[in-house]
């Protein structure tokens, strides 16, 4: 049976540590190892401070919604936000022989989850879900 | 919280930083490595031992104070990049670009050497 747990912050980066704790105590809960729990927290971090960033341009009167599903096999979330649409062909990850700041946050989050889907068809913000399997079963981002 | 101290002595600043270096905090290290950037502090040694968790926007301000100390021609080391921050590092591939010793002492007398 899948078990799911919500979350609600305002969107703003002090609150994201709270989405952190709560994401790596879940991973940790169904049996992801010590390595993997702290790159998905990472991951989920990343997409949020981009919400964050990007969608509600640090304004701070605004939300995220967090919903993380459990499976037998994966973890899912799904991150939810009603800001500005992001650009679909903005998203994507830079090549890291261009070093230089910023721009990490997209890599980071495909290289760590399994699956990343932005959900094209919401009316209003953004959302995305990524998924991490227990298992390894190839990269499908 | 993050904590963030600068001991300068001469031409060396070694900046040691404490907590979760995220999207909230990493303002703070990039103010200190500015200020010593713009005074053109030859060598910036940062600390990263009691650094508990990095993301991205650290991995950035760490990059940009690199980029502006190479324009003087100074040096940016990092010590004691392990467990989270060394992986964050890895994952951006930047674990190559950046000097990392083990220990600080081992920054320092890098610095020396080069100088």
């Amino acid at each position: 049976m899948t078990k799911m747990i919500e979350m609600k912050i305002p969107a703003e980066a002090r609150f994201l540590k709270i989405i952190r704790i709560g994401v790596g105590y879940t991973c940790e809960l169904i049996g992801f190892s010590s390595e993997d729990q702290n790159n998905i927290t990472l991951a989920v971090d990343e997409a949020c401070s981009n919400i964050v960033k990007y969608a509600y341009d640090q304004s701070p009167s605004d939300i995220i919604h967090m919903t993380c599903r459990l499976y037998n096999d994966r973890i899912e979330f799904t991150l939810r936000d009603f800001g500005k649409k992001v650009n679909e062909s903005t998203i994507k990850s830079r090549s890291l022989d261009d070093i230089r700041p910023g721009g990490l946050g997209v890599h980071l989050i495909k290289s760590v989850m399994d699956e990343v889907f932005y959900d094209t068809n919401v009316k209003i913000g953004n959302k995305l879900k990524l998924v991490k399997y227990l298992t390894h079963k190839g990269n499908t981002c | 919280m993050l904590k963030v101290d600068v001991n300068k002595q001469d031409d060396i600043a070694i900046i040691t930083v404490e907590g979760d270096i995220d999207l909230y905090s990493s303002p703070q290290v990039r103010k200190e490595i500015i200020k010593l950037t713009n005074d053109e502090t030859k060598g910036i040694i940062v600390n990263l031992a009691g650094v508990t968790y990095m993301d991205s926007s650290g991995v950035a301000t760490l990059v940009e104070g690199l980029q502006l100390v190479n324009d003087y021609k100074g040096k940016l080391f990092m010590c004691h990049v392990q467990g989270v921050v060394h992986d964050v590092f890895e994952l951006s591939r930047l674990d190559k670009v950046f000097s990392i010793f083990p220990k600080e002492a081992d920054a320092v007398k890098a610095y020396h050497e080069a100088n």
